[in-house]
């Protein structure tokens, strides 16, 4: 979208600089050079049309099956006509905010202990390598972990293995960007918090998670935007389940991410329709969602 | 810095005069932090051993010969991971392929190419395809991707190349649905341009401005400079970055899932559906009861012994760099 109307000028300092010599460039060379600018324009053009033909297939699908009824009406059973997704949207608020709740203060405490207590320890380096691993690690991984961990020994599926496996995947996340930006907070306002007095849980508390506050709230806004959409670990850990969850969350509980692939993939139209609309109302949460958390760390920045 | 300070200072006066801190609250916060990052070592350490002692029995059973068995036969309690295995490295490796040169070509516009007001907006989309959900890569790529291929990309390309050697096999479509493991490969590609770019952008944009102004004095054109200075500069980690990508590629669930045909034979042609470990485990995961569920993790185990390798190469080149 963005990419087209630099194909022409390619408009780079030193490239228009150099337009007057043209004359003087074999064409091989210059040949060469239109032909990477025009493929890099090409692949970038490649990326925003994908992403426009998602967000354009969302729209148009999942707008038609928009009502009133698909928030205030749980999932149909197979064959039943109508229904709602108001359970799969419900239970996955529910797990989210569980895998949040469980993630942040852990990853928040990590965080700081890598940034202010272990610095270059070996053993901070160490854990600081698998984050980075735990990080990019398979989310099938971590719901097979889980699974064994919880599912079997609890005797069934939860929305309590469901968060915690949400929980295990946002981790990571939170400990990453708490390390960078109390990396970010200047070492002098710490000693200054030392002149005080104050001993280095006050320094901590009250100077640098004050001073790096924009950022860690948005790696608590990325780590939300990475598990709302997650669905490989709850397929293993709350599966999912056309009715109203019982409220301490053992069986299947119903979740958007499990509900699209079930759905999608089912051979009753109303479900599919179903599927279509919740994939754009998650699809939307996760984009704006990614979005605050850009448009936040920017203001943190500014400051 | 001034906001920074007097936010400090308005935090601290109007409290009343705070008690002289005990050194045991102090510990207690030390002790807590300390936990909490042992915690992330626990986990990675949990995750590696349920996964192997689930998947022990069908190890046992099988010996090695479930890593070279293709038999999947869950009436004869017959399995083997060959398959699997083969679909996964095809479809990642096919991942590389398409999607290493786009994000080279995104990560060069951006860097190199893009005039300074577009380069915010351009940069956002290709990060906030980073945010998509992979189950909608998924159904993007079944319902919109995978009919457009067969019909544009499968049926032609059949057509030509059938009764010729090689290509005949290896491009030929038996049912061209639209999915298989070229599709799975698009997709996967989709879906790890937007790290590998991001990345790559990073590296690129680190490499000092003098080098890259010194190569355009002495009168080099842009592919020059990108060719002979800023690639190989950032050779070392747009590699990790590449590994970083593989890692994902291999061990993505859902996307795969939907697109890949879910096929437990081998087939010559990258047309025709197959499986991979991870799409696999999806399908069959809910069902598996016994044997089929050992053996399923002892799939997983494979996955994450191979992701974690090709992740822990990734890291390590990509700090190389930073470091350095």
């Amino acid at each position: 979208m963005d990419a087209r109307p630099n194909l022409a000028p390619a408009s780079h300092g030193a490239a228009a600089l150099a337009a007057p010599t043209w004359g003087r460039v074999r064409a091989g060379r210059r040949t060469a050079d239109r032909a990477l600018k025009i493929l890099c324009a090409l692949a970038t053009l490649l990326g925003a049309v994908v992403l426009g033909s998602i967000l354009l297939m969302l729209i148009v699908e999942g707008l038609r099956g928009f009502s009133l009824a698909l928030f205030t009406e749980p999932t149909p059973g197979p064959g039943s006509e109508g229904g709602g997704i108001a359970n799969a949207i419900l239970g996955s608020l529910v797990m989210t905010t569980l895998g949040i709740v469980v993630a942040t203060p852990v990853g928040v405490m990590a965080g700081t202990y890598l940034a202010e207590y272990g610095k270059t320890s070996k053993l901070a380096d160490l854990i600081r390598f698998l984050n980075d691993i735990l990080l990019s690690a398979p989310s099938i991984l971590i719901g097979l972990f889980v699974y064994t961990v919880m599912v079997r020994t609890m005797g069934g599926y939860s929305g309590w293995a469901g968060g915690v496996a949400l929980a295990i995947i946002a981790t990571p996340v939170i400990v990453r960007t708490t390390e960078d930006m109390l990396r970010l907070v200047p070492g002098p306002l710490r000693e200054a918090g030392a002149a005080l007095g104050a001993p280095p849980s006050l320094v901590i508390r009250h100077v640098t998670w004050r001073a790096a506050q924009a950022g860690i709230v948005t790696g608590i806004l990325l780590a939300l935007a990475r598990i709302a959409g997650e669905t490989a670990p709850l397929l293993f850990t709350a599966l999912n389940n056309n009715s109203w969850f019982s409220p301490n969350l053992m069986g299947g509980v119903a979740n958007l991410p499990v509900m699209i692939y079930q759905f999608a993939l089912s051979p009753y139209e109303n479900w599919r329709q179903l599927a279509w609309a919740g994939a754009l109302l998650i699809t939307v949460a996760i984009l704006a969602l990614s979005i605050t958390a850009r448009v936040f760390l920017r203001g943190g920045k500014a400051r | 810095m001034v906001a920074l300070s007097e936010n400090v200072a308005l935090a601290a006066a109007p409290r009343r005069a705070r008690s002289a801190p005990s050194p045991i609250a102090d510990r207690i916060f030390h002790l807590a932090a300390y936990a909490s990052a042992l915690l992330v070592l626990l986990v990675l350490a949990g995750i590696l051993a349920s996964i192997a002692y689930g998947g022990w029995p069908a190890f046992q059973t099988f010996g090695p010969g479930f890593i070279t068995s293709s038999a999947w036969n869950v009436g004869r309690e017959e399995y083997g991971a060959f398959v699997a295995i083969i679909g996964t490295l095809a479809s990642a490796a096919l991942a590389l392929v398409i999607g290493v040169p786009i994000s080279l070509g995104i990560a060069i516009y951006l860097t190199q190419l893009c005039p300074g007001w577009a380069r915010r907006p351009v940069a956002m989309t290709i990060e906030l395809l980073a945010s998509v959900p992979s189950i909608i890569y998924g159904m993007w790529g079944l319902f919109i991707f995978a009919p457009l291929f067969a019909r544009f990309v499968q049926v032609p390309v059949s057509n030509l190349v059938e009764g010729l050697p090689i290509v005949g096999t290896l491009l030929y479509a038996q049912v061209p649905s639209g999915v298989g493991v070229l599709t799975a490969g698009i997709i996967l590609a989709i879906m790890i341009v937007p790290f590998v770019a991001s990345i790559t952008r990073d590296m690129l944009d680190q490499i000092p401005t003098v080098l890259r102004e010194s190569a355009y004095g002495i009168g080099c054109t842009t592919w020059e400079v990108v060719r002979h200075v800023l690639i190989p500069q950032a050779s070392v980690s747009i590699i990790g970055a590449i590994m970083l990508g593989l890692g994902r590629a291999l061990g993505e669930t859902m996307a795969v899932t939907f697109v890949i045909g879910n096929a437990n034979r081998l087939s010559a042609s990258i047309f025709d559906p197959g499986s991979t470990i991870a799409s696999r485990i999806a399908n069959e995961f809910n069902e598996a009861d016994g044997m089929q569920l050992h053996a399923l993790l002892a799939l997983g185990c494979i996955l994450f012994v191979v992701t974690f390798i090709v992740l822990i190469i990734a890291r390590l080149l990509v700090r190389r760099v930073k470091v350095a």
